[in-house]
């Protein structure tokens, strides 16, 4: 068997004395769209936060293509090729829509700290942003500041800069939160377009598009996963439906 | 495309309205430092202008001024790669710059040495001390931004400029260092005994290292320093560490910051610890805020108006730090974009072609608001001269006029100066608002 995509072994979490994550093993295979549900405050995007090292774990390993992840910062995480969005967007407010792109590809194509390479003049910078653009159909965008983008615009900007430095690791924090659903319907296609060929790991509230979307489920529970599966088989699940899918189900029905 | 789209169809001058506005009390636009495109016509029109420029202006104390200017720009737009680009409120600044031209001095002093370098790369010795310095400092307080960068700042400044009167050996005590410029190796035939060939090796040093900062903001490592500066987190979830970009900007801005160094060095020929103290630092921050941080060149208006008020305003006034410090005061509070935010305001006008509306206005509010204040100013020099002047001396000269402090009548026509020209500007002040409302806005009876 090949080497897991990410590998979360005996994981825990505590806030002084409040254990938040509370031991979780997930193995998550290439190519994999994996999504993490569970009521609110279950801790998912906590364990987002573990997994990409915004906190440490308290114990526990994260494992990124067999490689331990312990003790590295958020930057060389990034490097090794996972790359994540946020639960509240979060962009460069201030600079356009192209320039936030394009920061999102300097590291990834080996300028590092160039001082000695003028951004303007490089035309794999400007064409690769402009092509992740097209992608996130926000081209016609490209010159204005991108916190003057409509709500799901900048979702869409976001998830471009996630995308753009080809991490082949992508995890989403609530991608659809608070939005239409047209617009639902519109971001779950684009990353469907964007993360083809990758390892998508997200948090997501909205049933439709989890079962859209997802290969496998984790439903994540008072810091415990209670059940990991195929989507039909986690809505089949008995504990799942008890603890929590049964009422978000006839919710929607 | 299925995302709702309000700007979809506005008409075309409305959307790039929309792209060029800046609203300077709206912080994330106000840093948008480096951002601007600026084409090469300026960086030529303002060499040009500098060559010629003491042609008009012969005499060497207006050759003093420019230099003093020209070092100052320099200083602030290193400044500025802090503070502007890379958010880093610094306030012992004039340390890197300090201790670059203590540097300076001290070659000028090895005279085997200095006797065989030119003095035109001497600020390059500047530069690279400030850098050092830099490369130290900035190990540690450039771990985070924010207050802890800006407490290490002013501790550090703090501690080095307290060193000036312990490290006599480097810093010279309280009569500073020392030397002459002259003992240079000539630099083909010219010693640098005059104040012009001063100049002209102090403004080659200016575009150079303005052009060098300029061209610093639009490399990957600078553009990275304005995404740190709005987002740190999300610039370090891709690849980069906050932490390296901030270390990298402050040691570009030291090696600036020493260059200033060493002009002031060649310019003044002496050092101390006036260069390192914190009241220095402050000048430098003053002129930034005053020109304008969220832009390339607000540090070159702010050191120009400063420079002036300093020079010039106090050949005419004892009390020009007070107008300065009002000016600055009035700045953070009515025009954070500072002078040249103020300027770039009226950028959405002239694209719409409608700036020429706002001239009446403009002469109708400013012109009595100008000259209002102006009574007020008058008002504060009587009572500063009625107060501190020698008992007996009841004469001064203000404005041209010579009068008496003790009496009524100049009072009361300082007074209804001051009142009545404000309260033009005050009546006119609406219409001046809509004129502008009317400037900014797309389409419409023009």
């Amino acid at each position: 068997m090949s080497t897991p995509a990410l590998e979360l072994t005996g994981l825990k979490k505590s806030f002084g004395k409040a254990e938040i994550i509370r031991g979780i093993d997930l193995s998550i295979g290439k190519a994999e769209r994996h999504a993490i549900i569970g009521p609110n405050g279950a801790g998912k995007s906590t364990l987002f936060n573990l997994i990409t090292a915004r906190f440490a774990p308290t114990a526990g390993t994260v494992k990124l293509h067999g490689e331990n992840l312990a003790g590295l910062e958020p930057f060389q995480i990034n490097r090794k090729g996972l790359s994540r969005s946020f639960q509240i967007t979060n962009i460069f407010p201030a600079m356009t829509v192209f320039e936030n792109v394009r920061c999102a590809l300097l590291w990834a194509q080996g300028y590092k700290y160039s001082f000695w390479h003028l951004v303007n003049s490089k035309r794999d910078l400007t064409e690769g942003a402009e092509a992740i653009l097209d992608q996130i159909n926000l081209l016609e965008r490209r010159n204005l500041p991108a916190g003057t983008l409509s709500y799901a615009e900048q979702r869409a900007l976001e998830i471009g800069i996630t995308i753009a430095g080809g991490a082949d690791v992508i995890m989403l924090d609530e991608p659809t939160a608070g939005m239409s659903n047209t617009e639902t319907d519109y971001i779950t296609d684009l990353i469907l377009k964007v993360t083809a060929g990758k390892t998508l790991i997200m948090v997501e509230h909205d049933m439709g598009v989890v079962f859209g979307l997802a290969d496998r489920i984790s439903v994540l529970v008072y810091g415990e996963i209670i059940a990991t599966g195929a989507p039909a088989d986690v809505r089949a699940d008995a504990r799942v439906q008890e603890a929590y899918l049964g009422a978000a189900l006839e919710a929607e029905h | 495309m299925t995302v709702s789209d309000p700007k979809h169809d506005v008409p075309e001058g409305a959307r790039e309205k929309d792209q060029i506005t800046t609203d300077p009390s709206n912080p994330s636009e106000r840093m948008r430092a480096g951002s601007m495109t600026l084409t090469l016509a300026p960086w030529v029109i303002a060499t040009v202008v500098l060559i010629f420029l003491p042609m008009f202006f012969t005499n060497n104390s207006t050759l003093t001024i420019m230099n003093q200017m020209s070092i100052t720009i320099v200083f602030a737009l290193a400044y500025n790669m802090l503070l502007g680009q890379g958010g880093m409120l610094s306030f012992g600044h004039a340390v890197y710059a300090g201790v670059g031209g203590f540097a300076c001095m001290h070659i000028m002093n090895m005279s085997d040495f200095f006797e065989t370098i030119p003095l035109v790369i001497l600020p390059v010795f500047g530069g690279l001390f400030g850098m050092g310095l830099a490369m130290i400092v900035g190990s540690f307080s450039t771990r985070s931004a924010g207050t802890v960068f800006a407490m290490i700042s002013l501790g550090v400044g703090e501690l080095i400029a307290a060193c000036s009167v312990i490290i006599v050996a480097f810093f010279g005590g309280e009569e500073g260092i020392s030397g002459d410029r002259t003992y240079a190796q000539p630099f083909f035939g010219v010693e640098f005994l005059q104040q012009i060939e001063v100049y002209y090796l102090t403004i080659a040093w200016l575009v150079i290292s303005a052009a060098l900062m300029y061209l610093w903001s639009r490399t990957p490592v600078g553009r990275m320093a304005n995404a740190v500066r709005d987002n740190p987190e999300r610039a370090q979830f891709l690849g980069y560490s906050a932490r390296w970009v901030r270390y990298y900007s402050f040691i570009a801005s030291g090696f600036f910051c020493g260059i200033a160094g060493g002009l002031f060095a060649i310019n003044y020929e002496i050092l101390t610890e006036e260069n390192l103290n914190t009241a220095s630092s402050g000048v430098i921050l003053l002129v930034t805020f005053l020109g304008g941080v969220g832009f390339f060149f607000g540090p070159i208006i702010g050191a120009i108006a400063f420079t002036l008020l300093q020079t010039v305003l106090s050949l005419s006034t004892e009390l020009w730090a007070f107008y300065a410090g009002t000016l600055f005061v009035a700045t953070v509070m009515f025009f954070p974009g500072g002078l040249a935010g103020l300027i770039m305001m009226h950028v959405p006008a002239f694209k719409l072609g409608k700036a020429s509306g706002l001239v009446m206005p403009y002469i109708k509010t400013l012109l009595p608001g100008a000259i209002g204040l102006l009574g007020l100013a008058a008002l504060v020099e009587m009572t500063f001269h009625f107060r501190h002047a020698a008992t007996g001396d009841v004469e001064m000269t203000l404005f041209w006029t010579t009068f008496n402090s003790h009496e009524v009548l100049p009072w009361i026509i300082a007074g209804a100066v001051t009142v009545i020209g404000l309260g033009i500007a005050k009546v006119t002040a609406p219409s001046l608002k809509e004129a502008w409302n009317e400037a900014n806005t797309a389409g419409g009876a023009s």
